[in-house]
C-alpha cells in the first residue's frame, strides 16, 4: 500500500476516502482535484474519511477536511470520520473540527449514521 | 583542576547542543524536516505528545516557507534546533518573498491562498503547540520563525 496516495471507495451515495499515513501539505496536493472529479461524476451526499492509517496531520489536513465539509454542507450533505488516533484527535480539536464532523470508532459505525 | 575544566567544558557543550539542516523548498522535505527535529529532541526524553506538538509546529513553519516563502521559485529552507537545559528552540528561516502584513498573516483562519484548500491555521498551530513563537519577516528578504518549548514539564 502506497502511503502517499489516497484511495476511494464508493458505497451508494457515500464516498469513503482512505487517508495516508502522513496527512500534510505534500500528501494533500492531489486530493482536491481527485475528489472534485468524483463528486462531479457521482451523486454523493456523504463523505466518510478513514483516518485509521493516519499517524500525523497538520493544518494542511485541516484545510482539506474543512473544504470537503463546506462542499458537502453546501449541497445538504455531511462528513464523518473514523479511526481517529491521539495526534489527529488533538489536531481536530485545536483546529475546531471536532464539533463539525462526528467521529466513529469503526467504518461500519461511520457508514450507518 | 584539569578534570574540573573538562567537566565544565562538557557542561558548556551540553548547553549548546544544536543541529542545522538546509533543505530545498520541496514539499516532500516537509516530512523529512519534522522527523529530523523529532529525532534531535528525543535526547530530552519527551513524551509522545510533546514529540507530536513539535512535529506539527515544524511542519507548519516549513510548509509556510515552501508554499508562501518560495512558492513556485525554489530556494533553501534553513532549520536550526538547539537544546538548553530542558528547553528546545527551533528556528525555521527562508530567504523568500517575506510577509507584507505580518499581523494579518498571523490572524487565525487568514490565508492568502485562493484555492480554498488552506486552513489559515499555520501560525495558530505553532502558537498552540509551542510555548513561545516569534516571527520576523521582511518583504523581499524572507521570514524567520523562532519557536521554543520546554520539554518534560
Amino acid at each position: 500500500m502506497d502511503k502517499e496516495t489516497f484511495s476511494y471507495e464508493a458505497r451508494g451515495t457515500v464516498l469513503v476516502i482512505h487517508l495516508p499515513k502522513e496527512l500534510d501539505h505534500h500528501n494533500c496536493r492531489d486530493l482536491r482535484h481527485e475528489t472534485d472529479l468524483l463528486l462531479a461524476e457521482n451523486y454523493i451526499d456523504r463523505i466518510v474519511f478513514d483516518l485509521s492509517r493516519t499517524e500525523f496531520m497538520d493544518s494542511s489536513g485541516i484545510g482539506v477536511l474543512l473544504n470537503r465539509y463546506k462542499q458537502m454542507a453546501g449541497s445538504g450533505g455531511s462528513v464523518t470520520l473514523y479511526g481517529v488516533g491521539a495526534q489527529v484527535e488533538r489536531i481536530l480539536r485545536v483546529g475546531g473540527l471536532s464539533s463539525l464532523m462526528p467521529c466513529f470508532d469503526t467504518k461500519e459505525a461511520a457508514l450507518v449514521l | 583542576m584539569e578534570t574540573m575544566d573538562n567537566e565544565q567544558g562538557r557542561k558548556d557543550r551540553a548547553d549548546q547542543d544544536r543541529m542545522r539542516l538546509e533543505i530545498d523548498s520541496l514539499s516532500q522535505n516537509e516530512e523529512f524536516a519534522r522527523v529530523v527535529v523529532a529525532v534531535f529532541m528525543s535526547r530530552l526524553d519527551p513524551t509522545l505528545e510533546e514529540i507530536d506538538d513539535v512535529k506539527t509546529a515544524v511542519s507548519e513553519a516549513v510548509t509556510n516557507a515552501v508554499i508562501h516563502g518560495y512558492g513556485p521559485e525554489k530556494g533553501i529552507v534553513y532549520i536550526e534546533a538547539s537544546i538548553k537545559g530542558k528547553e528546545l528552540t527551533v528556528i525555521v528561516r527562508d530567504e523568500g518573498v517575506g510577509i507584507e502584513d505580518l499581523k494579518k498573516a498571523m490572524e487565525p483562519m487568514y490565508t492568502s491562498d485562493k484555492s480554498g484548500e488552506r486552513s489559515g491555521m499555520g501560525f495558530s498551530f505553532m502558537e498552540a503547540f509551542m510555548d513561545k513563537l516569534e516571527v520576523d519577516s521582511r518583504p523581499g528578504e524572507g521570514t524567520t520563525v523562532r519557536m521554543k518549548k520546554r520539554i518534560g514539564g
